[in-house]
This record gives C-alpha cells, sequence and structure tokens, in this order.
C-alpha cells in the first residue's frame, strides 16, 4: 500500500508511509517497499472497522439479509469485524445456532463475525439462556438485542453468571410499559403528528437501573444506543466512579432529529426513536469526552414490503454498514482539517477512527481487529478515499435490504479497498 | 387545493371559502330534489379501515347527492383480512382509475402515505389519532351558523383530547380563525408538548364555563378508564362532566357540541344532550354540506360549476 495516510488512533500518530502486508500481519510502515504495489495516494489507511451491532438475520429472515450479503456490506463499508446481533430464527441462545452463524461466515469471507448469545432464551426475558455452552462456541457478549429485559431480578443474575467468564452484559434500554404503542420520541411533535410518543425517562430510567445493578455485582456492562442528554449523562456520572461500563451511539441518532418524521417517511422509524437536536449535540459531547466508546451502526435490515405501509405498521431499523463511515465523515470531522485536530468539527479523523475501530474492539475483547497499524499485527485495514463525494443510493448497496435512513443523502468518503488479514474483501471499490 | 389531509394546511381564505360553499350546499338539503350533477362521472371510493358508520354514511351521502360513482371499501371482511396491504389496495383503486380516495385508518400518517402512492385526490377522513379535518369544518361550520361569525369567540374543548384527532383539527381551525381556545381536563388527558399549543390549558371547567361561547365536549373511551387515565367514570363525571347545572351556568348563547357518539351520564348528561343549547344533531347535518363542499372544491367542481350549477 504505497504512500498513504496512515491515521492510526491506536498509536494516535497519523504519517505518509508505505504499508507492506506479508501474510496475514503487517511487516512494516515506512519506507520500504515490496511485493504488489499498491498506488494508494490520497487515500486513508486506517485500522479495519469493527462494529458493534449487525443484525444479519441468517437463519431465519433471509429475505432480509444473509450472512453472505451481510458480511458482504461490511466489506464494502470498509469493516473487519462486525458483531452479529442474536435475532435469528431461530434465536441465537444455543451453542448450535452459533456455530452455524460462525461457519457461514467463515464461507463467506468477507470479514469476521463475532457472535453476540442471547441472555435469554427466546429472547423472552425469564429464563437464562446456556450461556457456558455458547461461551465455549466462541461468544464473549450476550444481549437481548431489541427485547430488554425487564425484570431487574433475571438482568442481575445473568451479570453475576456471565462473571464466571468476565462477558459482557448488554441490555436494551427501554421501559416498555413506558413505550407501550410509542411510534416517535415523545414532544410536541408527536404531538402533531398524532404518534404516540414514547418518553426519553423510559431509556433514562433503564440506563440508571442497569448501572446501578452492574456496579453493585462489579459486572461489565455496555449500553446500546444512547439517544439523550441525561442517558449520556448517567454513563459519565458511572464512569467517574469507576464502573466498568462502555456505550455506543449509532449515526442515525448522532446526525437525524425528529423533525425528519415530518411525512411520515418509514425509512426513519428506528428504534429507539430519533430524538431532538439538544439530545445530539449532547451525544457528540459525549464522543468528545470519551463517554462514549464506541459509533455503531446498528444495521438491521428489512424487506421493502416491511417498510412501504403505514407509519404504525412498520418495522424500525435502518440498515447501516455501507454508509457509517461516509456519514460520520462528512458530519462530524471537518474537512479541512489535519488527521489530529477537531478544526471546526465534533471530531478529528483519529478521534472517528478511533470510536468505529479501537473502541468498540476494546468493549468486546476483540483483540484480533482495532489494533495499531504496526509491524507484526493483524493486517486488518480499511483504505478510503476522503474526500470523494457520493450520494447514498439505497437500491444500489450490498445489503439486502433497501431501508436506509441516508437514502439519497450527499456524503463524502469512500471506501476503496478493506483487507481482512492480509487479503482484500473490497478491492478497487468492489466487495471481492 | 390537491388533498384534505389536515386543517393545518388550510388558511384562513381557505377555510371560509369552504365553509361558504358549504352553506349553498346546506341549502340542497331543503329541496325536493337533493342532489346536483357536478361530479357526475367522478369516482370517489370510502376506504374505511376503521369502523365508522357515521362518517362514512356522511361521506356516501355528500358523493351521492353530488352525483358522484361512489364504491365503498371497509377492511372487515376485505382482501385486507386476508393480509393485503395498504399500498396492494392502493395500486388496485389506482389501476381502476379512481378519481378520489377518503380514507379513514388508525395509523397517523397513512393517508399521507397514500398520496406517495396514487394519483387520485386523497381527503383524510380521520387518521389514528392525528387529524379528522372534516369533522374540525363541520364544528365551525356549526359554530358559525350558530353565533354569526368566529373571530374573537371563546371556546372549551373538554375532555380526551391526547387521543384525539377530532381536537387536533379543531384546535388548529379554531386557532386560524381566530378564537381564543382552553383546553379542559385532566392532565392525564391533555397531550405532552401542549405548551406550545395556541391555547390556555385549564384543569377546573368550573372556572371556564361562565366566560364560553362554545363548551365541545369530546367522547371519553371506557378502555382510558382500564388504562388508568383517570379513577372512575363517576369520578370523570362529576369532575369533568357536563350535566345541567353546569349548563345553566354557561352564557345565555352559548352553546354545547359533542362530536358523537356519545357517552350519556359520563362526559355528558342525558338532558344536556337533548338541551336547546345542544347543537349535536345540526353537526351531524351540517357534516354532509361540508364534506359535499371539501370534495367539490378539491375535484375541480369550480371549472365545471359555470354550466352546471
Amino acid at each position: 500500500m504505497a504512500g498513504c495516510r496512515v491515521v492510526d488512533p491506536a498509536s494516535g500518530t497519523s504519517r505518509l508511509a508505505n504499508v507492506v502486508i506479508e501474510g496475514q500481519t503487517i511487516r512494516s510502515v515506512g519506507e520500504e517497499s515490496a511485493g504488489l504495489r499498491i498506488e494508494c495516494d490520497g487515500l486513508v489507511c486506517g485500522p479495519g472497522l469493527v462494529d458493534l451491532s449487525t443484525h444479519l438475520r441468517e437463519p431465519g429472515r433471509e429475505d432480509a439479509e444473509t450472512i453472505e450479503t451481510g458480511t458482504r456490506a461490511a466489506a464494502a463499508g470498509g469493516y473487519t469485524a462486525v458483531c452479529a446481533l442474536p435475532t435469528t430464527d431461530p434465536v441465537m441462545d444455543h451453542a448450535g445456532i452459533v456455530e452455524q452463524v460462525l461457519r457461514l461466515a467463515r464461507e463467506a469471507g468477507h470479514c469476521e463475525v463475532v457472535p453476540v448469545g442471547a441472555i435469554t432464551r427466546n429472547l423472552d426475558g425469564a429464563e437464562l439462556a446456556e450461556m457456558g455452552a455458547m461461551h465455549a462456541a466462541g461468544v464473549r457478549a450476550f444481549y437481548d438485542a431489541d427485547h430488554p429485559i425487564l425484570s431487574a431480578q433475571v438482568l442481575r443474575r445473568a451479570m453475576i453468571y456471565a462473571k464466571t467468564w468476565d462477558a459482557i452484559v448488554i441490555n436494551h434500554a427501554e421501559d416498555s410499559a413506558l413505550t407501550r404503542g410509542a411510534q416517535m420520541n415523545e414532544g410536541p411533535l408527536s404531538t402533531r403528528l398524532g404518534l404516540q410518543g414514547a418518553p426519553r425517562e423510559a431509556e433514562e430510567i433503564m440506563i440508571a437501573r442497569d448501572l446501578l445493578l452492574a456496579e453493585r455485582v462489579g459486572a461489565r456492562i455496555h449500553v446500546p444506543h444512547v439517544t439523550t442528554r441525561r442517558g449520556v449523562g448517567l454513563i459519565a456520572e458511572a464512569k467517574a466512579r469507576g464502573a466498568r461500563v462502555t456505550a455506543d451511539v449509532t449515526p442515525h441518532h448522532l446526525v437525524l432529529d425528529e423533525s425528519v418524521l415530518e411525512d411520515y417517511e418509514t425509512r426513519f422509524k428506528v428504534r429507539p426513536p430519533l430524538r431532538t437536536p439538544d439530545d445530539i449535540a449532547a451525544l457528540r459531547d459525549g464522543l468528545q469526552d470519551g463517554t462514549i466508546d464506541a459509533i455503531a451502526s446498528d444495521h438491521a435490515p428489512l424487506p421493502a414490503d416491511d417498510k412501504d405501509t403505514e407509519w404504525d405498521t412498520a418495522p424500525a431499523g435502518s440498515t447501516g454498514l455501507e454508509t457509517t463511515l461516509a456519514v460520520c465523515l462528512t458530519e462530524l470531522v471537518d474537512a479541512e482539517a489535519e488527521p489530529d485536530d477537531r478544526g471546526a468539527g465534533t471530531l478529528s479523523l483519529l478521534e472517528l477512527l478511533q470510536l468505529l475501530s479501537v473502541g468498540p474492539a476494546k468493549a468486546r475483547d476483540i483483540t484480533e481487529h482495532g489494533q495499531a497499524i504496526a509491524a507484526g499485527r493483524p493486517a486488518n485495514l480499511v483504505l478510503f478515499d476522503p474526500s470523494r463525494t457520493w450520494a447514498v443510493d439505497a437500491t444500489s448497496m450490498e445489503t439486502r435490504s433497501r431501508n436506509s435512513a441516508f437514502d439519497g443523502r450527499s456524503v463524502r468518503g469512500h471506501v476503496i479497498h478493506t483487507v481482512l488479514r492480509g487479503r482484500f474483501t473490497m478491492n478497487d471499490g468492489r466487495v471481492v | 387545493m390537491r388533498d384534505l389531509l389536515s386543517m393545518e394546511d388550510l388558511s384562513a381564505e381557505q377555510i371560509t371559502r369552504i365553509l361558504d360553499t358549504a352553506e349553498e350546499f346546506k341549502d340542497l338539503a331543503v329541496r325536493p330534489i337533493k342532489k346536483v350533477p357536478v361530479l357526475r362521472g367522478r369516482t370517489v371510493c370510502n376506504l374505511f379501515y376503521e369502523d365508522s358508520t357515521r362518517t362514512r354514511i356522511s361521506f356516501e351521502v355528500a358523493e351521492k347527492r353530488l352525483s358522484a360513482d361512489v364504491i365503498n371499501f371497509s377492511a372487515k371482511g376485505s382482501s385486507v383480512s386476508k393480509g393485503e396491504s395498504l399500498k396492494d389496495t392502493a395500486l388496485t383503486l389506482q389501476a381502476m382509475g379512481v378519481d378520489a380516495i377518503v380514507i379513514r385508518h388508525s395509523a397517523a400518517g397513512a393517508p399521507r402515505r397514500l398520496t406517495e402512492w396514487v394519483d387520485a385526490k386523497v381527503l383524510n377522513a380521520g387518521d389514528g389519532r392525528h387529524q379528522h379535518p372534516t369533522q374540525g369544518l363541520l364544528d365551525l361550520f356549526t359554530i358559525r351558523e350558530r353565533l354569526g361569525h368566529l373571530e374573537g369567540l371563546r371556546v372549551a374543548i373538554c375532555g380526551d383530547v391526547v387521543h384525539s384527532r377530532v381536537a387536533r383539527s379543531l384546535v388548529q381551525g379554531l386557532a386560524t380563525m381566530g378564537c381564543e381556545v382552553t383546553l379542559v381536563g385532566p392532565p392525564t388527558l391533555l397531550p405532552p408538548g401542549v405548551e406550545s399549543w395556541p391555547v390556555q390549558v385549564s384543569h377546573d371547567l368550573d372556572s371556564v364555563l361562565d366566560a364560553l361561547d362554545v363548551c365541545y365536549l369530546l367522547r371519553v373511551q371506557n378502555e382510558r378508564m382500564a388504562e388508568q387515565f383517570f379513577p372512575s367514570a363517576r369520578e370523570y363525571a362529576r369532575i369533568w362532566g357536563m350535566d345541567i347545572e353546569r349548563l345553566r351556568r354557561l352564557p345565555e348563547h352559548g352553546i354545547v357540541m359533542h362530536p358523537g357518539p356519545m357517552n350519556r351520564g359520563v362526559e355528558i348528561s342525558a338532558d344536556v344532550a337533548d338541551a336547546d343549547q345542544a347543537v349535536i344533531v345540526d353537526q351531524v347535518t351540517n357534516g354532509v354540506a361540508v364534506r359535499m363542499s371539501c370534495l367539490y372544491l378539491m375535484l375541480g367542481g369550480e371549472q365545471r360549476s359555470g354550466e352546471q350549477r
């Protein structure tokens, strides 16, 4: 990889260099030139991206996505590892499904898939799933995806039990008694549109509860897709107390506020719902001060028919793997600033790559990804053109589904190559 | 006017035009032949995804008096119960060349979505808890008819505002026409964000009664009790129900309105419902004229009016 701008958040450095790859690892980063030479003038070389929250849907909903199409989308978006959520059918709540997903992912070979096991059987929030067997099959984190665990007792037991392997427990923060029937963020707009609102406290109460439980039992907890100002505050306080907590936020919650719902466009229906500009400001502050550890795509592919309907009946979710880097680069990073400088943006390029790679890898104990770009390290890399602009077109993506909240938006930053253990998964703009 | 989706879309001039046109149509109802040929050859579909006998019949009468060809589609027992989506149903109607669709749906925004799928003009006959513009217009018509004007009137809307599309449409219509609106009811039944509305809020019906021109009572649904929005129907009736004693405290010209169907004994006592000051039956009558007016103005009847009216 000749002449690229190596932006390495693990060491906090940025320099022009050649990256020489030998086998599955990086041989050198510097002046050396050897082997097949790929001209990378003008490209940024960063660590391969890591996604904390990807619905791959297979087995069960192959009409929405398969492991093949989902991991192709990941490669196209610059990801070398994605955490696959247990929202499969049957649910990923036992070792057999974990093994099946890992096998299919290996066969596809477009990126590493890190399975996230269910906390409870069938995601019903009642009986614990066999975490031990899943751990033995390769699971390091447990999460009931968008099914919040309402019983504090069940969650507490799960946290204590997960300590056996120091595994991470993740809980969708939503008190569903408060959000029953809810269709969007509660406020003047929900009233005007006649859509029932989800009060922000539904999220904040659960974050507070889960943090209290985790701190008491000394468990590791991850708070997914934070969306409110107070939610960020609660996490910051817990971190200040020394709690073992990490958190993520999605690109759509960082960029879109509820005002886009005006025309009842169902591609903006996501869960948690889009909030307000004030919340967006707080989420961005949380990225800057380290309260939030990662930006997660929350890639949730859905078949077109599911979304092309009345708002109430449309399921929530947006695809994200192929747009996250560009959307974040466009909206959060100042195009004119140096890689280590925020300039007029929310984040420096180094900070963005930290949040898309190093941060998420650490939050899941994924040691092969999010590493320094240095000799001897695994060659998991993304190379992108930071200045190339393109229009998001949901119909021409690798993912099988079309429900992108960013469809039609003009963005900056185009992935050219993705390298997984020394091998191209995306080469010259094409998924391999 | 292309579609009629929300009272929000209408200016004071447009509302006045609809009401004025409705007045002309209302005269028709007292003639022996209650029909004009202005929509002859036009096809209107009443697409009802939610049961509503009153509204559907009112639209059907309005359409027939305008000589339109009418198709009634009710979701119950139709292809919808076999799982057909709104979009597919809409495309079917489109393929059959329907000129206008009157839609009632339990999902807020469904009429808005419909406009993306069909060329036919869309008239919202009630969507979820969002809007019910023709109800708001017929209410404005009834108030103007009875009190002579709209501007400066003091109107209280009492009861379940949070779940009421009628209230949303009416509040906007009244505000556009320059009325002073007070919402009255328990805080659990007032919508979040109400502070941003052009209204006053009160939780005490008795304190607002003697200054009112119009007291508009909303239907309180029994299931709200099960959901604990208030403890019991009796308690609701005692604090927020309109009974004959409260009626006497209204100014002499004050009127009582209700969109129907009424829960007698809860939000309105039987004797108030039948009192002279209650204009609830007028609202129903006026509904036909207002709906005729909307359909006529939407379907471009004005160009044809010279020759045929």
